[in-house]
């Protein structure tokens, strides 16, 4: 099948020359070493399963060239963590920055298992450097002192004479030895039994600048993506997905294939039929030529509006508990004042930048895959399922995710399995062991399911004559993430699903009486988490409303929430910050005549980090708007790498402005409305505000940044436009001006009331509200 | 037979290929140039940005019969222009990538941009960066990226 790859396309023997010789041969990356070798720190090969002489742990390397090899057990996606990790790890070796690099760990969760998730190997959750930090300090530490008995053996003097520092190892006595020449004599060196780690204030690396090890690859396009992945005889699949969910192929017609140049086979699968060619365009053109007929006896033929009202009648009704702190009925029935509100969120894509695909190789015994990996161990074992083999034969190596915010966890690793399922089917017809690249076109990644779960929230608080909260009562509706999947014994408790609730059953405010309750409905829709999960929605409501009962009790919104926050310490300082950084209090610089300028703030923790943020916009007398700046102050314990630190609050707030302004997945007749970027519009460059990042001073333990600064935008904004405008929404609801048929950006706009009443969810913001 | 010349290297395109082929495919498939990236198919994100006679397109909607013979095309790889050095610099130097997938597209509009126009103003900034997307919201630090590179280029 290798000879069967004519390119249908000839370079000339001069460009075939240059290329290093070989023809085709040449212009093909090697498999194992390149990939990995294009992942190190700035211009350094290496492999994770070339030997070194010194590995006194899983997490370090160290080579006679005097390399520091960090192996990262987590998904590198944008987050930074290849940097975070590799920190940590140079900070207790002492080791230049300048000798560091990193590569991805295999996948084997008997090493590389994330700590906080038991015996799995995976990135999410915001965890990577939270449970990484104590694991790779003693990684460091212990390197460190096998380096340093080495020396002390070899020079024949005490070891506590003997420095540290820049990756060279010295004594008193003006001995010095680099890294690598003392590996080969560390690694007979006993594995300390414990270590001492550094005095924070001793740390070089943790908590200063320390620059990317990806940026020069990245901005050369070097850096190797799944996308990218080139390997002997590979051929390209895409899939003809059904138009609805739950439905199966009934019968297809594969006849009009034959014609088109390149394409070499058709797999029917469990989630449609897979077309294989010798590269995209040709597998593209045999997939459009494809006639499928489709069984949808089983397909979900309704609508997200239909979804909608439904969702409007459980709320009706009290759900499962998910928290009961006193009595709110009582207290709220007793209230002067009780407001009320509903929200409505709607399904929400990743649409990450790498559309999903897998490279995937069965041979008699083992499967190989090459992906940005983000479940290693559930995937192993679901891709094992497929092929028949044991977890343990098969082997995934992690590459470079062009972006993920949850999509590649997936709880039914689908994308993996589709490529499995391929990979399994071809083997069953005689040619196993061709390599086949899975590629999801924007369409596919799109429309094929699993997003942010649609909600509705019912809201009702009561406020006493004097003005204080004495009651809250919060309801959820919408599906379960966990629910039948393998998370669902540890996330879902008496009927509740924690991220369906978290945010709002953790609410922080000191209120007397408070009650969240949850309804899960079953849908047909495909869901999962998405950057922050739950608290995409309930940082919403909650925040928002309070600024409503703040408002109506006529109290400043920080003046309020520091007042029930007295007892959150983290929350208080993270709020302060940025209240103080902004000038929360004085005047604005006013804008042009006869706009609004206002501030709004919001401050919400998740996964175990705070951040408040404080927005100001711009309303002009057309009702478009501008989100001008976004002051954010973050409290994530001990920070490792500030800058990484403000690159996520930066990202995270971009990605939650796009949810705010534009994002939504609708579905009509079981058919998803949306396809690529033209409907699914996202934040561009000219909508991006300035954005300054204060980081809290903290002792803590570091807790996560990737997520938590996503979920705060949008209520933000929305208490903003609330101080420009004193319309709440609907009325102040933001709207998405650009569609297939605006190519120019405009400014975002604020809907017209009669514009907005009378929407349902999903009408372009993610803070619908009826 | 159409001849087209990929940073600086001559390639002859044979008759079996398609036509409708976009540049994008041609570029990654079959001459394994992977820098440049496929991000959506319709020429609404950004990531495949090359540039044919200087001039920056998306190839995803570039078919091949509408080059001119003898067409010139750059991609990442060949980008060696003095303003796309300092554009690379400061990208590195703020770090300004996260997941990376859009950059390639990202530094080949920047570079474009500061070939034309060495002081951009931010309106300058927003016209001609606008139609790449950054999923990962990068665009605090890619306008302070052009501003660094246009310095270094002063």
């Amino acid at each position: 099948m290798s000879e069967s790859r004519v390119v249908n396309l000839s370079r000339s023997r001069r460009a075939f020359l240059k290329a290093g010789g070989a023809a085709g041969a040449g212009l093909l990356l090697g498999v194992h070493v390149p990939v990995l070798a294009q992942q190190g720190g700035p211009g350094k090969a290496g492999t994770a399963t070339q030997a070194a002489p010194f590995e006194p742990n899983a997490f370090v390397r160290i080579g006679r060239d005097n390399t520091v090899t960090v192996v990262a057990k987590h998904l590198e996606m944008g987050q930074g963590v290849y940097t975070g990790l590799a920190t940590i790890v140079a900070d207790e070796l002492d080791a230049s920055w300048g000798q560091v690099r990193v590569v991805s760990a295999p996948a084997d969760a008997s090493r590389y298992n994330n700590l906080f998730w038991g015996p799995a190997q995976g990135t999410g959750g915001s965890t990577a450097i939270a449970n990484s930090w104590e694991q790779l300090r003693n990684a460091g530490a212990s390197a460190r002192a096998m380096l340093v008995g080495a020396a002390a053996k070899r020079w024949n003097v005490p070891a506590d004479g003997i420095r540290v520092s820049a990756g060279v190892v010295s004594h008193a006595s003006g001995r010095k030895a680099t890294f690598g020449e003392l590996a080969q004599a560390a690694s007979a060196m006993p594995v300390p039994a414990s270590v001492t780690l550094k005095d924070p204030k001793d740390f070089v690396f943790v908590g200063k600048h320390v620059p990317r090890t990806d940026s020069a690859a990245k901005s050369k396009g070097t850096a190797l993506f799944t996308q990218d992945v080139e390997l002997p005889g590979m051929l390209t699949a895409l899939v003809l997905h059904p138009p609805r969910f739950g439905a199966r192929v009934k019968s297809f017609d594969a006849s009009g294939l034959k014609a088109i140049p390149g394409v070499r086979t058709v797999v029917e699968l469990p989630t449609g039929v897979a077309v294989l060619a010798t590269g995209f365009w040709a597998a593209k053109k045999g997939r459009d030529a494809l006639k499928v007929e489709w069984n949808d006896s089983r397909s979900w033929r309704g609508s997200t509006d239909e979804l909608m009202a439904e969702y409007r009648k459980l709320a009706a009704a009290p759900g499962k508990v998910a928290r009961a702190d006193g009595d709110a009925a009582k207290a709220l029935a007793g209230a002067a004042k009780v407001l009320e509100a509903t929200f409505e969120f709607p399904y929400l894509a990743h649409a990450a930048m790498e559309p999903l695909n897998c490279v995937m190789r069965l041979t008699e015994g083992r499967c190989e895959a090459w992906y940005g990996a983000q479940s290693q161990t559930a995937d192993q074992a679901a891709i094992a399922q497929v092929t028949g083999l044991t977890p343990e034969q098969v082997t995934i190596e992690t590459l470079f995710a062009g972006g993920s915010f949850g999509r590649r966890a997936n709880p039914q690793s689908d994308y993996v399995v589709e490529c499995a399922e391929i990979v399994s089917r071809l083997a069953k017809t005689g040619t196993r062991g061709v390599p086949v690249k899975l590629v999801w076109t924007r369409e596919d990644d799109m429309r094929a399911g699993h997003y942010r779960p649609a909600y509705l929230h019912t809201m009702r608080a009561g406020l006493d004559a004097s003005g204080a909260i004495v009651g809250w009562q919060h309801r959820i509706v919408g599906q379960s993430i966990a629910d039948g999947t393998a998370f669902e014994k540890v996330l879902v408790k008496n009927g509740v699903d924690a991220t369906s609730v978290e945010g709002a059953s953790t609410l922080p405010y000191a209120i007397p009486a408070v009650t969240v309750d949850l309804h899960s409905p079953y849908g047909a829709v495909p869901v999962q988490w998405w950057r922050s999960v739950g608290s995409t929605h309930t940082a919403f409501s909650t925040e928002t409303f309070l600024d409503e009962l703040a408002a109506a009790a006529g109290q400043d919104p920080l003046a309020m929430r520091r007042a029930l926050l007295a007892k959150h310490p983290r929350h208080l300082a993270a709020l302060e910050l940025a209240a103080r950084e902004a000038g929360w209090g004085t005047p604005l610089a006013p804008g042009k005549a006869g706009t609004k300028r206002a501030r709004g703030l919001a401050v919400h923790e998740s996964f175990g980090t705070v951040v408040a943020e404080v927005v100001e916009v711009t309303v002009k007398p057309d009702r478009s708007f501008s989100v001008d700046r976004v002051v954010c102050a973050v409290e994530c314990g001990v920070v490792v790498n500030p800058d990484v630190v403000r690159a996520q609050m930066e990202g995270g707030i971009g990605f939650g402005l796009s949810a705010a302004l534009y994002s939504a997945i609708t579905v009509k007749d079981g058919v998803v409305e949306q396809s690529n970027f033209n409907d699914y519009p996202m934040l561009r460059i000219d909508e991006m505000p300035a954005v300054d990042v204060h980081i809290v001073r903290s002792q803590g333990k570091p807790s996560g940044v990737g997520e938590p600064a996503t979920p705060v935008i949008a209520p933000a904004l929305a208490n903003a436009l609330y101080a420009a405008t004193g319309q709440r929404l609907p009325e102040a609801s933001c709207r998405s001006p650009r569609g297939a048929a605006t190519p120019t950006p405009k400014r975002a706009e604020l809907a017209s009331p009669e514009g907005a009443r009378g929407r349902s969810s999903g009408a372009g913001a993610v803070f619908g509200r009826a | 037979m159409p001849v087209l010349f990929v940073n600086k290297e001559r390639v002859d395109i044979a008759s079996n290929v398609p036509g409708d082929t976009p540049l994008l495919w041609l570029l990654r498939d079959s001459l394994k140039l992977t820098g440049t990236k496929y991000g959506c198919g319709i020429a609404a994100c950004g990531a495949c940005v090359v540039y044919v006679e200087g001039q920056p397109v998306r190839s995803c909607r570039t078919p091949l019969s509408s080059l001119r013979q003898g067409a010139e095309i750059t991609t990442i790889e060949g980008l060696k222009t003095k303003e796309a050095r300092a554009v690379q610099a400061a990208w590195v130097k703020l770090d300004v990538p996260q997941c990376g997938f859009c950059q390639s597209g990202q530094v080949m509009s920047a570079a474009a941009l500061l070939a034309k126009n060495r002081r951009p103003t931010d309106a300058d900034i927003d016209a001609a960066m606008s139609a790449n997307l950054c999923r990962c919201a990068t665009y605090v630090r890619i306008r302070a990226a052009i501003k660094e590179a246009a310095k270094a280029l002063a």
